[in-house]
């Protein structure tokens, strides 16, 4: 592992970001451009281990949550994070030692670079979904058993909201209801805990894994190998996207991408279910991979991510998918985060078992 | 208008600006073509554009009855390119206390930053994407910001945060800046991009930045037609395949960036009199291969990055490959470009090129000398290859539907075979080589406006404000030199937004109609 990371590794951690993102998680280019500008103007950002930390250190998990076409518009603003630092100073008597992402897939993996840059902060390596979700109740934290027992938001113009939820559900129709209030865009911590809780709560070693997926393909002759390779993935298929049916219901972007096999995959066909994310890859009425497992769409060139509304007929692209942190496929996790989460029939196989 | 020719001899001429040629042609009033002309553009632009102004003028009996030039020309697109000529520009961003943690030009080249950036500050105001105001407008500091820039600066560029939906703090500030530092150009925000703050923000500095080379053109061009005695109007080309008039060109310099696809394209659909098809422009370096949906340009849904810089606004939908007529056999993708009636054999030089393969697959005779036999074999194979590389672009520009023709056209169009897979035909209009040229000169003016609407409340309020944004496109389209009495709404989307508590439409509406008379 790094020891810190500066400006040079923004660019990685920005590409793996989004390859863990699989297909969702938002833009990365905004949080890589504030991330950049944070560590030039407020120093390099020390990367640390759990237990590197004393037992009863605060980490404070940090997301950026709203609607995605407002967060092309409405830029975070620096001071966010202080607000809820010092909320969390108020409250627990003591700062936290530590910033940690809530979701490394997408933008709000490279967006806490800079938050713990602002509040000179070391980044915990670590997150808690390893991969991007949709719904703020789909963290590690939930499925280890953390009561959220407390949410702390703040906004553009300087308005901090601390709730205290009686559960997860009401955490997250209060969050929806003050996120609105401020415009649909908000700087959120939930579950703050301290190191000791973190353990077996949070998924271990993923802004590192991030950034060395990012550096996978640097250079590399064959990119998409390297990134295989990086990741552990099973090749799905090699081929041309030809057909993308994309509706919009109930707020949620729900669709249907078909590829085509070409090369050595030529005469299969590949579907992909998407929501947000990559969610179900189906070949001849055969489940191949189905979430909680990680699926993502690369460029067959580049070896780089394309997200779900990216995707576009015509592309030359790849279907990667590689197991999820172990935490997923526990049952509380399967019952959180797995197919039927989502809307899906199915009963969850690893992908290991059924991709090959 | 008495001394005006009668309207049944007028001209016009359309002149685009490419990489290799600047092409010129002059068109009558029944839009037939009646003159053609192609030189090579030079590296300063003005010099191959006056030379192809005066080939076409050349074949006509009475230069005088041309009345109107649309010029489509890479001067903007260069000089950012090339950081030359660029004005410094004071950047303005309405948005505080949010949008901190990435300021202005955060995503420039340093380069471009420096040459460009006179100032830029944050001041408070900006709006929600509901229209309520992040903060009152900070008139204050927009006036200690004027004061401590404005000397330094040539133009003032305006960014608000979610001004494509609530415009009006934009419009105030120019009323300070007009107050303050007087008639100094200003670039608002909303006039210029579509959603999403740093890529409209760069759209709108870009913009500002480019004041002075509008202004370098539309001179230079000026003092062509007044040394060759023609008093005519002139107009500039834009992106979306539409033309403004030059005062509103001179307010919008970006805008001309990205014409000439759209140009050729539209040209494409005017000389073949097909609407819905692909086009295929090959250049000398390149081909562009574009797509025509009811006559004009399929637009791209990407960023678009310009001299490093992301933006936001619209442009056509072009997958550009590296083959032209001067690419050259065993060394692709380098091209011999405007030299190729030098270098190519079919010329009696020592290059082959993708013409000359053509020229021995048959499919076209070009040049002064016959393909020497030692190169068949190889020749072959380039254009085997060629086929390989247009057949697989044509197959990613249709979009899965194989049943519309593709237009050949551009000075390499020969290179193009006669069937391709994926098309339905391969149409060759007269006069394809200048089909650029031809867009430009028949096009129309047009004018767009983006902007968010809520669906929730009552149909008739949403109804009300798209009635209001189509009339705002109308307006814009007339102040682009359309016809008042003829301008239409020739497109109109609504894509729904999601994850919003109110439900809510980004609506698109584009008007346009030919110039007035």
């Amino acid at each position: 592992m790094q020891a810190r990371i500066s400006t040079d590794d923004v660019p990685a951690l920005a590409r793996g970001c989004a390859v863990l993102g699989t297909g969702g998680g938002g833009d990365v280019r905004a949080g890589g451009l504030a991330a950049r500008r944070a560590i030039l103007e407020y120093g390099e950002v020390p990367l640390v281990r759990l237990d590197e930390l004393p037992e009863d250190a605060l980490v404070l998990p940090l997301s950026g949550i709203g609607a995605p076409t407002v967060s092309h518009e409405m830029i975070h603003a620096e001071d966010e994070p202080v607000r809820i630092r010092d909320e969390i100073e108020r409250i627990f008597g003591r700062p936290p030692a530590a910033v940690m992402s809530s979701e490394i897939g997408g933008g709000n993996g490279v967006a806490p670079v800079a938050w713990a840059a602002r509040l000179g902060l070391p980044l915990l390596d670590a997150d808690a979904m390893g991969r991007a979700f949709p719904e703020v109740q789909m963290v590690s934290m939930y499925v280890a058993g953390i009561p959220a027992n407390i949410v702390i938001m703040s906004d553009v113009v300087g308005n901090v909201v601390t709730i205290r939820p009686v559960d997860g559900l009401w955490s997250e129709q209060i969050a929806r209801a003050v996120c609105v209030a401020s415009g649909s865009s908000a700087l959120m911590a939930d579950y703050v805990l301290t190191a000791g809780e973190c353990r077996g709560a949070v998924i271990e070693g993923t802004v590192s894994r991030a950034i060395a997926i990012g550096r996978a393909t640097d250079g590399a002759q064959d990119p998409l190998a390297a990134l295989q390779d990086e990741l552990g993935a099973v090749r799905l298929i090699t081929g041309k996207l030809t057909d993308l049916d994309r509706r919009t219901t109930g707020g949620f972007v729900r669709g249907t991408v078909t590829i085509e096999g070409t090369g050595d995959d030529r005469g299969r066909t590949l579907g992909l279910e998407i929501q947000n994310e990559n969610l179900v890859a189906v070949e001849d009425g055969r489940v191949r991979a189905m979430v909680p497992d990680l699926i993502t769409v690369v460029d067959t060139q580049a070896a780089t991510a394309i997200q779900t509304e990216g995707l576009r007929y015509g592309q030359r692209v790849t279907v990667l998918a590689w197991p999820c942190d172990p935490l997923w496929r526990t049952p509380k996790g399967l019952e959180t985060a797995g197919p039927r989460a989502f809307g899906y029939d199915l009963d969850y196989l690893p992908v290991e078992k059924i991709a090959p | 208008m008495s001394e005006r020719p009668d309207q049944r001899h007028r001209l016009r001429v359309g002149i685009d600006v490419g990489g290799t040629n600047t092409d010129a042609v002059v068109l009558d009033e029944t839009d037939s073509v009646v003159a053609t002309a192609k030189r090579p553009t030079s590296p300063d632009v003005t010099e191959g554009l006056r030379a192809a102004l005066d080939a076409v003028l050349a074949e006509l009996d009475d230069p005088s009855l041309v009345t109107r030039v649309m010029l489509g020309t890479t001067h903007a697109t260069n000089a950012i390119l090339e950081r030359r000529a660029l004005g410094r520009v004071a950047v303005l961003r309405l948005g505080l206390p949010a949008t901190t943690s990435v300021p202005p030009l955060s995503d420039w080249p340093a380069d471009l930053r420096d040459v460009v950036a006179a100032g830029t500050a944050i001041v408070r105001g900006g709006h929600f994407v509901d229209g309520r105001p992040i903060a009152p407008l900070d008139t204050d500091a927009v006036k200690r910001f004027l004061a401590e820039v404005g000397s330094a600066a040539d133009a003032v560029a305006v960014a608000g945060v979610f001004s494509p939906g609530s415009a009006d703090q934009e419009k105030q500030v120019a009323e300070i800046i007009r107050a303050e530092l007087g008639d100094v150009a200003v670039s608002l925000s909303h006039e210029i991009g579509s959603l999403g703050l740093l890529e409209r923000e760069n759209a709108t500095v870009l913009n500002a930045a480019l004041y002075g080379v509008a202004r370098d053109v539309t001179t230079a061009l000026q003092d062509a037609l007044d040394s060759r005695g023609l008093k005519v109007e002139t107009f500039f080309a834009q992106n979306d395949g539409t033309l403004m008039a030059v005062d509103y060109a001179a307010r919008y310099p970006v805008l001309t960036i990205g014409s000439g696809p759209a140009n050729s394209l539209r040209g494409a659909a005017y000389l073949s009199g097909v609407e819905d098809a692909i086009v295929a422009d090959v250049g000398g370096t390149s081909t562009d291969l574009g797509v025509l949906v009811g006559g004009f340009p399929r637009e791209s849904a990407a960023a678009v990055e310009i001299g490093g810089v992301t933006t936001n606004f619209r442009m056509p939908d072009i997958l550009s490959i590296a083959l032209g007529g001067g690419t050259m056999v065993g060394a692709e993708p380098r091209s011999v470009g405007y030299r190729i009636g030098r270098e190519a054999l079919v010329f009696g030089g020592p290059t082959p090129t993708m013409t000359d393969a053509a020229v021995a697959a048959g499919r076209g005779t070009v040049g002064t000398h016959g393909v020497p036999d030692q190169w068949r074999d190889r020749l072959a194979e380039a254009v085997a290859r060629a086929d390989e590389l247009v057949a697989d672009a044509v197959d990613r520009v249709a979009l899965g539907k194989a049943d519309r023709p593709l237009i050949a056209v551009g000075g390499g169009a020969l290179l193009l075979a006669g069937r391709i897979p994926g098309a339905s035909e391969v149409i060759r209009p007269r006069h394809a080589e200048v089909a650029n040229a031809v867009g430009a000169a028949i096009a129309l003016a047009s004018g767009r406006l983006e902007t968010i609407v809520p669906t929730g409340n009552g149909g008739n309020a949403r109804a009300a404000l798209i009635e209001k944004a189509k009339e705002e496109a109308a307006a814009r389209a007339v102040a682009a030199g359309a016809d008042p009495a003829s301008v239409q709404i020739v497109e109109l989307s609504e894509i729904p937004l999601s994850y919003l508590p109110e439900p809510a439409v980004r609506l698109q509406v584009k008007a346009a109609g030919p110039l007035s008379r």
